[in-house]
């Protein structure tokens, strides 16, 4: 089937059939390779998007149900103020070790601090849990989120 | 240069990549890309007239300085620390350097230590101190040398600075990249002065990494990124039960599934390649298998533990001897206990994958693997062609912990590309990953101890469990010995004047073993310290107190150990069901003491409230990673403690993604605190120390916490709760 989808503000057309998880057609058919594969059933948070500003796993997110929302993936959300907040402060804190989950890590910080723009711990607990990162770096993810709220 | 270097890539990632190197270049002052996609170091740089006086460095006549990185960055900032000792002494612009990945060829970039190309086992930056040190200083000496030719003045005359040679009569300046041509036509000298490490500008300060930029915007490309034009996509099943064969497959519903392309059936595995993973994901599962499941079937976790425990009971081969460890075993209270380990997987975040296209005169491999060399060597091994018609791009690893240290997915995935026209990405399902992994053996340790005047009088450990080394660096295993498995325990820092430590090599049924972040001393430390607070109980001290006194010939972890216990805040006192544990260890060269504070709830459920590390590892090239890697590395040692396990009924591993083998996740995460003890000595080694670290820290507090003396990892909770005798 061909469907129209809305990644990054541009219109792409791709063909793929409905069940498709978006993560596959962002990875495999349009070649945005930042949005990582990790687990495939959502315990990870690796392939972690943004519909419509929420953080959304792609690995369980039908192409076909998506319709005109729009998609932001780590290629893109540097462009929005909060995403190049939260990009700068992984920058100045250092967090990054391997940096595969880390896209995912973005995704999800970036989304809460669009909802909760100053959050204490518990927030990030909330917002976070769903983001393993095998290397070990949330004390920093944690001081980057709050770094990044507290910037202007 | 082979036409398949060229391969160009459909990756929006990798062109986003291109564009910020060419953004960082005209800005001046930003980093330069660390890493052009796909391009090789061996490729004619931008600048023309490279100077290439060794295999680490190369200088264009436009001065760009590439670094070529002998070990793969995987997490561990090596790629920075690496560059950092290479600029310091080039005495390079740090914002000015590039880095890539070199080639396989375990001659140029063979690890000192292991003797083959190997990124493993914390020795990153002591292997390569010195190699790299040298290679930067003779560069440095053979462009002052350039310059002062063509200056016709005394080369002693002349310092650098800045990736500049200048001339300190005169004042007159030259860039490397005016001097690439003629140092390219001068001799490197073999031994060149070093720095003194008081005269150090790069090594010691807490620099940015050079990764870090494309990991954060998405652009960092992985093995499992790989696209090459015409590249289609395939995941893979082996047998569940470990050496099962391939009875039948029943192929029919998978290839009528949109995006199916070809179904691969080898003697030992099947493989689905589609348009993308999802038509090889559905295809796969559409698949009908019947395996021939061998001899394997019936093994079970019981039967793995009966024989390591039934193993443990033999006699060892000595590994270390000292006084007379019998007597002063039979003399007085002997105080006697045993320690157990279980399997564990890696995990790594970015699973398995490998992208190869076979060809009748060539064979690429685009992968992220610890062991390039070896890569190469497999795929030329199964394709039958010569080593340098296999092309092997290595790439940054998302997560390794030793796992890409084996390259059993590389020979899975050239043998099933082989049966495929073109291109072929090769990615495991992260339950493929998990169950069929080389695992972290089980270990069982029996200690034995006594006491006199507060101290330890005897002491005797036998380590029982798989020799990796054996298998995979044979001449590691000598004389009975596996130099690995006893790593930490012969070099026990206490004081002990009788002590005998014994090794039983022991291979588990069916499952097979690999290195896992923390290695040997994983075991060693985690059953040495949980016994010494058995012991300081016995002798009525303080855990702190009781260790101390026992440390007088190793002053740099006796020091360790006061910074963590005063940081730390030990002996304040705490809430009940709250405890503090300490552990100390001289691992990986590195001297380190942890102390967990934690909290055990009525249901058995622990809580890590806090972790405190003093370390000294010597001198500190990058203190920032140094901290980073304690802080992850604390991290994965307390999943281990408080999840890890695999086990195994009929023949298989039970476990199959996240969220049956569990990691620590944000919310459990404690407050880490590292502290860094500033040191002139040779630099030691970091990335697994944290690992080896957490697990006995936070079994000693949760005996303090409880009274409660875990003997096996990871934690009881029934036991714990109560609901279960110790």
């Amino acid at each position: 089937m061909a469907f129209s989808i809305q990644v990054n503000g541009k219109t792409r057309n791709i063909e793929a059939s409905g069940d498709t998880p978006l993560l596959w057609v962002l990875r495999d058919i349009l070649g945005l390779t930042g949005t990582k594969f990790g687990c495939g059933i959502a315990q990870c948070g690796a392939c972690t998007v943004h519909v419509d500003g929420k953080a959304v796993r792609s690995c369980l997110l039908p192409v076909g149900s998506i319709g005109n929302r729009a998609i932001t993936t780590i290629e893109g959300i540097g462009a929005t103020p909060i995403g190049a907040k939260v990009q700068k402060a992984w920058l100045d804190l250092e967090v990054v070790q391997c940096g595969y989950c880390q896209p995912g890590q973005i995704m999800s910080a970036s989304a809460l601090l669009a909802i909760t723009p100053n959050p204490d711990d518990s927030d990030i607990n909330a917002a976070m849990a769903g983001n393993i990162c095998r290397c070990g770096t949330y004390v920093r993810i944690r001081d980057a989120i709050k770094s990044a709220a507290r910037s202007t | 240069m082979p036409m398949t270097e060229k391969t160009t890539t459909t990756n929006e990632a990798a062109a986003l990549s291109r564009r910020m190197l060419l953004k960082a270049a005209a800005g001046g002052g930003l980093l330069l890309g660390f890493q052009v996609p796909l391009a090789r170091a061996a490729d004619a740089p931008a600048g023309g007239g490279a100077f290439a006086p060794n295999a680490f460095i190369r200088i264009d006549r436009l001065g760009q300085i590439t670094l070529i990185m002998p070990q793969v960055e995987m997490g561990q900032g090596v790629y920075t620390s690496h560059a950092m000792i290479l600029a310091e002494e080039l005495d390079a612009r740090f914002d000015r350097v590039a880095v890539d990945a070199a080639p396989p060829s375990d001659a140029l970039y063979g690890n000192p230590v292991f003797g083959v190309q190997a990124t493993g086992n914390s020795n990153s930056i002591r292997a390569f101190w010195s190699k790299l040190r040298q290679a930067g200083a003779g560069t440095r000496a053979t462009l002052v040398q350039a310059a002062a030719a063509q200056w016709n003045v005394d080369p002693a005359s002349c310092r650098t600075e800045n990736g500049e040679v200048i001339d300190a009569t005169s004042g007159q300046r030259l860039a490397y990249g005016a001097l690439s041509d003629a140092a390219a036509k001068l001799t490197p000298p073999a031994d060149p002065p070093l720095k003194p490490v008081a005269e150090f500008k790069l090594i010691g300060k807490p620099l940015k990494r050079l990764d870090t930029p494309a990991k954060v915007d998405g652009s960092a490309l992985y093995g499992i990124d790989m696209m090459p034009m015409g590249v289609k996509f395939a995941t893979l099943a082996a047998s569940p039960v470990f050496g099962g064969k391939i009875d039948h497959v029943d192929d029919s519903a998978a290839k009528s599934i949109a995006g199916v392309r070809q179904v691969v059936v080898l003697d030992d595995l099947v493989a689905v390649v589609g348009d993308h993973m999802w038509a090889a994901k559905k295809g796969l599962s559409a698949l009908a298998i019947v395996w021939h499941e061998g001899a394997n079937a019936n093994v079970d976790s019981a039967a793995v533990r009966k024989q390591i425990q039934d193993a443990s009971n033999r006699d060892g081969v000595v590994a270390k001897q000292l006084g007379d460890a019998g007597k002063a075993l039979s003399n007085g209270d002997r105080i006697e206990a045993q320690f157990e380990l279980p399997f564990l997987a890696h995990a790594p975040m970015e699973p398995m994958n490998c992208t190869v296209h076979v060809r009748p005169d060539g064979c690429d491999v685009w992968v992220g693997t610890q062991v390039c060399s070896r890569a190469q060597a497999i795929a030329a091994k199964v394709t039958g062609l010569p080593l340098e018609k296999v092309f092997v791009h290595n790439q940054i690893i998302g997560g390794g912990f030793g796992r890409r240290l084996e390259v059993d997915g590389i020979e899975k995935a050239v043998r099933i590309a082989q049966k495929v026209d073109g291109p072929l990405k090769v990615v495991w399902t992260r339950e493929e990953d998990i169950q069929h992994d080389a695992y972290r053996p089980v270990y069982y340790d029996r200690l034995e101890a006594t006491l006199k005047d507060g101290r330890i009088d005897g002491w005797k450990h036998r380590i029982t469990g798989s020799s990796v080394i054996a298998r995979w660096l044979p001449p590691g295993f000598r004389n009975g010995i596996d130099g690995d498995a006893v790593d930490s325990a012969v070099d026990i820092p206490y004081d002990i004047p009788n002590l005998r430590v014994e090794y039983v090599r022991d291979e588990p049924p069916a499952v097979p073993t690999g290195f896992w972040r923390g290695v040997g001393p994983n075991n060693n430390v985690f059953a040495i310290e949980s016994f010494v607070d058995e012991l300081a109980k016995k002798a009525g001290k303080d855990p702190v107190v009781f260790r101390r006194a026992m440390l007088s010939k190793v002053p740099r972890l006796k020091a360790a150990l006061e910074l963590a216990a005063d940081k730390s805040g030990w002996g304040n006192p705490l809430p009940a069901r709250t405890g503090r544990g300490v552990a100390v260890q001289v691992a990986f060269a590195s001297f380190i003491a942890t102390v967990a504070e934690v909290e055990v709830d009525p249901d058995g459920e622990v809580h890590v409230r806090r972790i405190t590390s003093a370390v000294d590892t010597g001198i500190a090239v990058n203190p920032d990673t140094i901290v980073a890697q304690l802080q992850g590395g604390l991290i994965f040692g307390l999943t281990a403690a408080l999840y890890g396990e695999i086990t195994i009924a009929k023949g298989r591993v039970q476990q199959n993604n996240f969220n049956d083998y569990r990691m620590l996740r944000i919310n459990q995460a404690p407050a880490i605190d590292v502290h860094l003890i500033a040191s002139g000595e040779a630099p030691g080694g970091i990335g697994e120390t944290g690992t080896t670290a957490a697990p006995p820290a936070v079994r000693n507090a949760i005996y303090a916490a409880t009274g409660i003396a875990l003997r096996r990892l990871p934690i009881d909770r029934e036991i714990l709760a109560g609901r279960k005798p110790a």
